[in-house]
């Protein structure tokens, strides 16, 4: 019975005592994909699942002196909601990653606009012109505004060379605008690509009719383009807003002490102030508010929807 | 025909002109601010201002100098070298698994794999380090990369994924009949027509890696990459010149890198697709 079903096997499968095991993993499809996916899924686990669950775990724990009590409680997130500190960092990053992702999808939806329906030659080219600093070095691409923005840098001393100003803006460094529009900057394409993919979606016939029933070219994108793309600004928006919450890079390198974000608080519980637990708490706080805004956002997004179909 | 034409000319012509200055102001002020950091690194100054008084390559002398930087270097190259190998070998399986296989739960796998692209970096480098730290791990170049895998993973599953998409599954099948056992099927007919999807993959996850600053800055022990020798050397004004030409060589570096690996990515796709 085995003798046969050897025989049968596909040629160069091995006459082993695995035979019965390879056969089920040749005709089973979803083992076998599952198989493959393995590697992948190990690793992720071990390094994203299995070190939030310690995240959460030690957010619920107290630093004391050098060491850690093990007492479970809430105590860290206690004190997150009642120090104006925190909750004031917490508003403010979120704040300022709303503002960042306003401006960047106001500013990136005419590029994508442009891209989708106005370049019809070398598309690709565009695309990766534009796609190609977002895989480069983010630290560098924040630290170009600070060389921008500085109190001698490329603005003031440009405009007190031409002698449009006297002495150097020094509002322009250090401040809650210069975080925001480096945000905008360093995260744009983000926000464009998924604007871009909805826009170049859009069956062109779908404009030619309405064309042919009479809508001027406004009117044309207001009620045909603008809600099909929707789906693109929704993605964008998400895109850009999540990441942008946690950013420390940005408020340190260009932001003033009126513009430190929740990040850069993080980032101290694990520098010098050194208290573990509290960053961990911090970080799952910061999670949870991405995630309420996120469901707040789409909430209002179907109601908006919901209210402009009616 | 001429209908078509006339929406054409319509949708396509009209706003033209303003719409098109709009795009290269968009790119201008894409690119102005980066493109200060190649300028003011000839610039011969200690501070960066205007006007420029004169121009020079000290600096660019001065970085060879300096073994902080080259070790940097070679620590950056060796991290981004093993993850986008480890990055592109795993997204190989994975986008395979993805696109030929019916797994269960596909939708919320591939949601967790590409996770890391819209989750704060400094989520997964504060837990990850927290993890390392109960296991008793020392932080190294060990670490980072660990946690630069993590980043690059759906980097290169979603450069792999299309390739599997754009090719006919009977080319494998038509190998294996011919007897060839699933290692040499996959060796000779899976890679050659993945391969410029395998050579994008590596060098996109290799600039990722190369450049990634926020996992290393939380898992890096006392061995710098060279964003982790940038961010040190911020925090020195008198270091700026210096800084400024190691920005400009990492820079034109990356940006080379990530052309060739769009370019190959997507014109290899392109020509499959023509065939068909």
């Amino acid at each position: 019975m085995t003798v046969t079903s050897e025989l049968n096997a596909p040629a160069g499968a091995d006459k082993t005592a695995f035979a019965g095991l390879r056969r089920l993993f040749f005709q089973n499809e979803s083992l076998r994909g599952l198989v493959l996916l393995t590697p992948t899924l190990v690793i992720l686990s071990i390094t994203v699942i299995v070190p939030f669950l310690l995240m959460g775990a030690m957010s619920l724990w107290t630093q004391i002196g050098f060491d850690y009590t093990d007492d479970w409680s809430f105590r860290n997130y206690g004190i997150i909601l009642t120090e104006p500190l925190y909750t004031t960092l917490l508003l403010r990053s979120l704040g300022m990653s709303m503002a960042a992702t306003l401006v960047t999808v106001m500013l990136a939806y005419p590029m994508a606009y442009f891209l989708a329906f106005h370049v019809q030659k070398n598309k690709l080219i565009w695309l990766i012109i534009i796609t190609l600093p977002f895989w480069t070095s983010y630290l560098l691409r924040v630290f170009a505004w600070r060389v921008v923005l500085g109190y001698e840098g490329v603005i003031n001393t440009g405009l007190m060379e031409i002698g449009l100003i006297s002495e150097p803006l020094s509002f322009l460094l250090y401040s809650k605008s210069a975080v925001i529009i480096t945000l905008a900057h360093a995260w744009a394409a983000f926000a464009l690509l998924p604007i871009y993919v909805s826009l170049e979606k859009i069956d062109k016939s779908v404009l030619e009719a309405s064309a042919d029933l009479g809508e001027g070219p406004v009117m044309r994108f207001l009620r045909v383009i603008l809600p099909l793309s929707m789906p693109g600004v929704i993605a964008g928006t998400f895109l850009m807003f999540i990441p942008t919450v946690g950013d420390y890079v940005t408020a340190a390198l260009v932001g003033g002490p009126d513009s430190r974000m929740i990040g850069n608080l993080i980032e101290l519980q694990f520098g010098t102030v050194d208290n573990w637990p509290m960053g961990a708490a911090l970080a799952i706080t910061m999670i949870i508010s991405i995630t309420m805004v996120g469901l707040l956002f789409m909430v209002l997004s179907r109601l908006l929807k919901r209210w402009v179909a009616a | 025909m001429s209908d078509q034409d006339t929406v054409k000319r319509h949708h396509f012509h009209k706003a033209n002109r303003s719409l098109q200055a709009y795009a290269f102001f968009f790119m201008f002020v894409l690119y102005a601010p980066i493109m200060f950091i190649p300028l003011f690194s000839f610039s011969s100054g200690l501070y960066i201002r205007f006007p420029i008084d004169g121009w020079t390559l000290q600096w660019y002398g001065d970085l060879w100098e300096r073994t902080a930087v080259l070790n940097a270097l070679k620590n950056s190259v060796r991290v981004g070298v093993s993850v986008a190998i480890v990055s592109t070998i795993l997204g190989i399986f994975a986008a395979k698994a993805l696109v030929r296989y019916r797994i269960p739960g596909k939708g919320p796998i591939i949601g967790f794999i590409l996770l890391p692209l819209v989750v704060p970096p400094i989520i997964f480098g504060v837990a990850l380090l927290l993890m390392v730290n109960a296991l008793g791990i020392p932080l190294s170049l060990y670490t980072i990369a660990a946690g630069h895998i993590i980043i690059c993973l759906p980097f290169a599953i979603a450069t792999l994924l299309p390739r599997f998409e754009g090719y006919d599954a009977a080319m494998e099948e038509a190998a294996a009949d011919l007897g060839e056992n699933s290692w040499w099927v996959f060796w000779r007919v899976t890679v050659p027509i993945i391969l410029p999807g395998i050579v994008a993959s590596l060098l996109l996850t290799f600039t990722v890696s190369f450049d990634e600053f926020v996992m290393a800055f939380f898992l890096g022990g006392t061995d710098l990459t060279l964003p982790l020798y940038v961010w040190g050397q911020l925090r020195i004004p008198r270091a700026f010149p210096v800084v400024l030409a190691l920005g400009t060589l990492i820079l034109l570096f990356s940006f080379l890198l990530v052309f060739l690996g769009l370019r190959i990515g997507r014109r290899g796709a392109i020509k499959l697709v023509d065939r068909d």
